[in-house]
This record gives structure tokens, C-alpha cells and sequence, in this order.
């Protein structure tokens, strides 16, 4: 009898190159993307050691961290992020690596232009010093984040020395309501799991909602995979992927397209494969969500109220939140709204905000702020006539990058203020020294912005038109 | 890489659960293209307020607290990839976290820094907290050869678990690129079969 495998088996073992006996493994790397924040010590590593970059054609770099989203034609003011970014050009020319600086029209955040180019490919190897790398695990690739001394070992060897981690898969069957979107979806998973549930772990998505979902929900939803902890996560490749693929700049074409579509069809996980743990749930429990404190598994239905619990962890992440416990947060002011980043940036978020916020106005009070994921999105964005619908509104749309997600540019929220933002992460400060961030859908966000306020969308929700 | 047999230090705790890599070191101190001065701003923004000033209840700032040793609450080092993390913790002087959990990346990237991550039960983890609250110059004895975590002149010990090869690395301070590199000859046959 064959041993059934799962997806992450399958794809894992086509990339070991050696294994020591009850040792790590050497496993191949298709793939590494880069960007200026936590290459350039790898670069001077090498540099130092005098190791050539070994395979720099399976290197692609990204400008996205640390960018203006205003006025990118200009020279960016701060000293220290026009030198990060000069650097990163300058080890890219030395070394021939492609590179999509700030301008490029395929620049853009790491996780958004990797995909919509066609780098991003079904059962390839993919890593980069970001921890969001899990995004692409949507193609059924296996990528995950390294640290930059891993940066330094892929560029040295094309490979990395890993530990085979474990096997968790998450099953969500059913049919979701409407105006439930995929953030959603993964925020319910970690505020049930929480966020160390994944550790040790590689974690597969599969059900139904994930099969009738879009490539670009199954990235928002691989890309907090690692807010419950896993390193990476992974759906199926299907008939929804193939067309995704097909036709992108970088994709196989012809004869070679459809040989590669024959091997992926080979990928999903046998029947009766056997992961080391699994969950279920069921999409009829799944309403649009909210996080209330400062960290993703921090969330809850957006109908429903702060629970109480007396760790000392959790009493002080509340207060640092300035909530209480057993409250809602159905109508808090909120002066900030964020729609960005690499969890909700591509152009089905900014479709179902446009058509949320089409015709109506964003109150005084808000500060909202769109952010499209790469230059690509930005120009489907001005296409479709979305730009107007938000600048009608009185949204402000700016250039691409990762802005007030991580907040290492100007995008900064002030001190005290609550954002409710489409990113990833709602850690102190993480949006900007005081910042409160409450972590939602592009749906909520904009209504948030419309209202001025959280407002219940379940409410009108089945009303609501979408895309 | 600096070598790591043994340790006997003091502890600093760090009663916090989920301590995320934002804390340890703030976006907006990822600016630099070196791996220096990371230390200063370590725990930035719970370490002094936004105009510069000493929280002092935070037990970092008490001067009652000292050592090499930092011990966390459960799930220390979640969130960004971000090594500057690693790289703060031990310009700020640390040579081990201990802790119930870590978090995946942040645990490799100490690895590969020479900053050695000791996991310990939730038991344990208690009875340290406890114990270097009470009486701050308790000596902690690390020994990475034998795999042990002890509280100095006591019989209050655990045994933890290290990964061999890593163990092997950090006893003799070697790093994985120059294992890969003595590997070359295997990734160019993989290379070939398979492109």
C-alpha cells in the first residue's frame, strides 16, 4: 500500500535535496522575494564571507516596507529609508537580481506582485523575510517567512536546513451569509484557535468555502495563517487556481502551461491522509468580526461583546485599548480607517468597498486612508472608476506599499486613536506609537469610515450588494 | 556566531503573555542596514514613554532586576519574521530567553544569533517568575551540554528539549551556511534532476 500524502507532503518532499537521519533537511527553495528591510544585512553577510549569491535568477525584489504612498516621484525626505531602499537597489545591480523599485509597474507589496505576475505558481517552494510569505500557500505552494540570516543561507545555497513541521488542517463547510468575507473567515479560525495554536505547524485550508472561494479570498485567508501561530498555510490547487494562473506575465505558456496544470492536479491531499491535527467549522456560525484587543485571536462577532476573562495578559491588553470587558463596540468613534496591506490590498477589496461606499459620503470625523497593494492594483483601481467613487466620498486614495499596517513610513495613526484597518495585526503600537488598531474586513472598514462609528452590518447585510 | 556551553546569571522577569516582535523592537526602528544599536531600543516603546522618559514599572527599568537571562511569558516572540528582534535582545546583553512557547521564527532567528530559547513548563515557568520576584539575586544555572535549567544552590531544576543539530551549532558556534555550503555538491545534482 502507498502512503496517502497531504498536499504539504507532496509538495515538501519533491524539495528535499537530503535528509540527516533525525536531523533537519535540506530542502530546495523555487523561489525567494525580497524586499529592503531585512535583506541588506544578508547582503553584507555574504559580502563579508566573500559567498557569491548562488542562484540569483530565483530572486525577485520588491521595494514595499518602508515607501512613501505619497509623491513617490520624488526623493523620499527621511535620511535613513532613502538610504534602505538605495541600498537594496544597489545589491540588486551588483548581484543581478530583478528588482521592481519604487515607480516600476510591477511594483508593490511583496505578497500582492508576486501573485498577480504569475511568480507565484502551484507547488513551488517560495520564502522571504516576511512573515505574511504564507499568502502564497493559496497557488498550494508551500511559503512561509524566514529571518535574515535564513535570507543569507538561501542566498548561498538556494536552500534552507528545516525541521519537517507538523500537519494541521482547518475544514469550514457550508455556505457563507452574505457580507461575511474572507477576513472574516480567517479572523473567526484564530479568535476560536488562538495565536499559538499553529506553532510547530503547516496548516491546510479545505471545505467548502474555501473551494468556492476566489484566489484572492485564499490569499487574505493564507496570509494570517501565521497570526495563529503556523508557519504556513495551504489550499488545494484547483481549476479556480489554473485560471488565476494562466496568462501572467511570468506563468508557463502553451504546451508547458498545461504540463505543469497535469502536475498540479497531482497535488491536493489524498483521500485518507492523516494530518497530526484537524478542526472543523461550520460557515453558518461565521459573522463579520472584529478584534477588541492586541492580538489577532482577540476577536469577536461583531454583534457580540468583549468577554470578561481575569489573566493579567488580557486585562492588559484592554486597558491598553481603553475597552472593557463584556462591552460592545458597536458604536465607538473611530477617526481612522485603513483599507491596505498585504492581507486585504487587491482589487476585489477595493470592489467591495467602492461598492459599499458608492453614492454615499465618509463622515467628518474619519481620516480613511486606501492603499492598493502594488502599482497594478492602483491602475485597475483607476480603471474601473473605483478612484472617483472613493475620491466622491471623500477617501483618500494614495500609492502602493505596505504604509500604516506596519506604520515604518509617514502613515502613522496618532497616539490614543482607534483605526479600524483591513491588515493583519493589531499588536501595541503596531500601526503607530499609541495606536489602537481593530482589525476588520473591507466591508466593515468602510462602513466604519461611512458612519464614523463601528456600526452592526449585519443588520442590513442581506440587503447589502457586493462585487 | 559566539559559542554557548554554559550560563549562570541572574534573571530579569517578563511576566507578559504573547510578547509580540513589535514590542521587542518598533517598525520604526528597522531603518538601520547593519545589525548594530538594536540593543538601545529593545522594549522601546514599554521602556520609556513617547517623550523619552523611564517607565518605571516596567520590570526592565528596576533596578532591582539584573542578569542575562530574560523570563517570559508564554508565546514570547510571535508576530513579524523581523531577526532585528533576535539582534535587540542580544545587544541589550541577553545570552538566553526562557520561556513556556515560542514562537517559530523568532526561535530560529535566536538560534542563528547565539541567543539560546529555553522552553520549560508552564510549572516551571511559574515557580521562576516567582522566584526571581521574591529574591532578585537568585543565580540561574543554563547548561545547554546537559540540557538543564536550575535555580543556583537548590534542587529546583527542569530538563529541556534542543533540536541536536542546533544544539551542536550553538555549542561550537557554528552557523547552517557553512553546512550548506559543504552541501553544494548534493543541490547542484538536485538542481539537475529536477530543472
Amino acid at each position: 500500500m502507498t502512503t496517502k500524502k497531504t498536499l504539504f507532503d507532496k509538495v515538501w518532499d519533491a524539495h528535499v535535496v537530503e535528509s540527516a537521519q533525525n536531523g533537519p533537511q535540506i530542502l530546495y527553495i523555487d523561489k525567494h522575494l525580497i524586499h529592503e528591510v531585512t535583506s541588506p544585512q544578508a547582503f553584507n553577510e555574504l559580502e563579508a564571507r566573500g559567498i557569491p549569491i548562488y542562484r540569483p535568477n530565483k530572486i525577485v525584489a520588491t521595494a514595499d516596507h518602508n515607501t512613501p504612498t505619497l509623491n513617490q516621484d520624488l526623493s523620499i525626505k527621511d535620511k535613513l529609508s532613502r538610504k534602505q531602499l538605495e541600498q537594496l537597489s544597489e545589491n540588486c545591480k551588483k548581484n543581478g537580481i530583478t528588482l521592481y523599485e519604487l515607480g516600476h509597474k510591477y511594483n508593490g507589496i511583496v505578497h500582492v506582485m508576486a501573485p498577480e505576475l504569475g511568480i507565484t505558481q502551484p507547488g513551488m517552494t517560495m520564502v522571504c523575510g516576511d512573515s505574511h510569505t504564507s499568502t502564497h500557500g493559496a497557488f498550494g505552494t508551500i511559503a512561509f517567512g524566514i529571518g535574515t540570516s535564513q535570507v543569507a543561507q538561501v542566498f548561498a545555497s538556494q536552500c534552507l536546513l528545516l525541521t519537517k513541521p507538523k500537519s494541521l488542517r482547518v475544514t469550514v463547510n457550508g455556505r457563507l451569509k452574505n457580507g461575511v468575507l474572507p477576513k472574516d473567515v480567517i479572523l473567526y479560525i484564530i479568535s476560536k484557535l488562538g495565536t499559538n495554536s499553529g506553532t510547530g505547524y503547516f496548516c491546510e485550508y479545505a471545505g467548502d468555502v474555501f473551494e468556492n472561494m476566489s484566489m484572492e479570498g485564499r490569499m487574505t485567508v493564507c496570509n494570517m495563517s501565521i497570526e495563529m501561530g503556523a508557519r504556513g498555510g495551504m489550499i488545494a490547487p484547483d481549476e479556480t487556481t489554473f485560471e488565476y494562473v494562466k496568462g501572467r506575465e511570468f506563468s508557463p505558456k502553451g504546451e508547458a502551461f498545461d504540463k505543469k496544470v497535469a502536475y498540479w492536479k497531482t497535488l491536493p491531499t489524498d483521500e485518507d491522509a492523516v494530518f497530526d491535527k484537524e478542526y472543523y467549522f461550520d460557515a453558518a456560525d461565521i459573522e463579520p468580526m472584529v478584534t477588541y484587543g492586541t492580538n489577532p485571536g482577540m476577536g469577536i462577532k461583531i454583534s457580540e461583546t468583549i468577554p470578561v476573562d481575569d489573566n493579567a495578559s488580557f486585562k492588559k491588553s484592554l486597558e491598553y485599548m481603553n475597552f472593557e470587558a463584556g462591552e460592545s463596540l458597536i458604536d465607538k468613534p473611530i477617526n481612522y480607517v485603513f483599507i491596505g496591506s498585504c492581507t486585504n490590498s487587491r482589487i476585489e477589496d477595493f470592489r467591495v468597498a467602492a461598492n459599499f461606499i458608492k453614492g454615499k459620503q465618509k463622515a467628518d470625523n474619519v481620516t480613511a486612508w486606501l492603499v492598493p497593494g502594488s502599482k497594478q492594483v492602483e491602475a485597475q483601481i483607476i480603471n474601473e472608476g473605483l478612484k472617483d467613487i472613493f475620491e466622491d466620498a471623500g477617501f483618500e486614495l494614495r500609492q502602493p506599499g505596505c504604509s500604516a499596517c506596519l506604520a515604518m513610513n509617514d502613515d502613522k495613526i496618532p497616539q490614543g486613536e482607534y483605526c479600524v484597518s483591513t491588515s493583519n495585526r493589531n499588536f501595541e503600537g503596531r500601526q503607530g506609537q499609541g495606536s489602537r488598531t481593530i482589525l476588520a474586513s473591507p466591508l466593515v472598514a468602510a462602513a466604519t469610515a461611512v458612519a464614523g462609528k463601528i456600526v452592526d452590518v449585519t443588520k442590513d447585510i442581506e440587503t447589502l450588494e457586493l462585487a | 556566531m559566539e559559542k554557548f556551553t554554559t550560563l549562570t546569571s541572574r534573571a530579569i522577569p517578563l511576566a507578559i503573555e504573547n510578547v509580540d516582535t513589535d514590542q521587542i523592537i518598533p517598525a520604526r526602528f528597522l531603518k538601520a542596514t547593519d545589525k548594530q544599536g538594536f540593543g538601545d531600543n529593545m522594549f522601546r516603546d514599554w521602556r520609556f514613554d513617547k517623550h523619552g522618559n523611564i517607565n518605571k514599572d516596567f520590570s526592565l527599568n528596576n533596578p532591582k532586576y539584573s542578569g542575562s537571562i530574560l523570563v517570559a511569558g508564554d508565546n514570547f516572540g510571535c508576530g513579524s519574521s523581523r531577526e532585528h528582534a533576535a539582534w535587540a535582545l542580544v545587544g541589550y546583553g541577553f545570552k538566553v530567553i526562557v520561556s513556556s512557547f515560542f514562537a517559530d521564527i523568532f526561535k530560529g532567528n535566536a538560534l542563528n544569533n547565539g541567543l539560546l530559547p529555553v522552553q520549560i513548563s508552564e510549572g516551571f515557568l511559574k515557580i521562576l517568575l516567582e522566584t526571581v520576584e521574591a529574591k532578585p539575586e537568585t543565580q540561574i544555572v543554563v547548561d545547554l551540554k546537559n540540557q538543564t535549567i536550575s535555580i543556583s544552590n537548590s534542587d529546583v531544576s527542569e530538563a529541556f528539549n534542543i533540536d541536536a543539530y542546533k544544539k551542536t551549532c550553538m555549542i561550537n558556534g557554528y552557523d547552517d551556511i557553512d553546512y550548506l555550503l559543504s552541501k553544494k555538491e548534493q543541490i547542484e545534482t538536485f538542481e539537475a534532476e529536477h530543472f
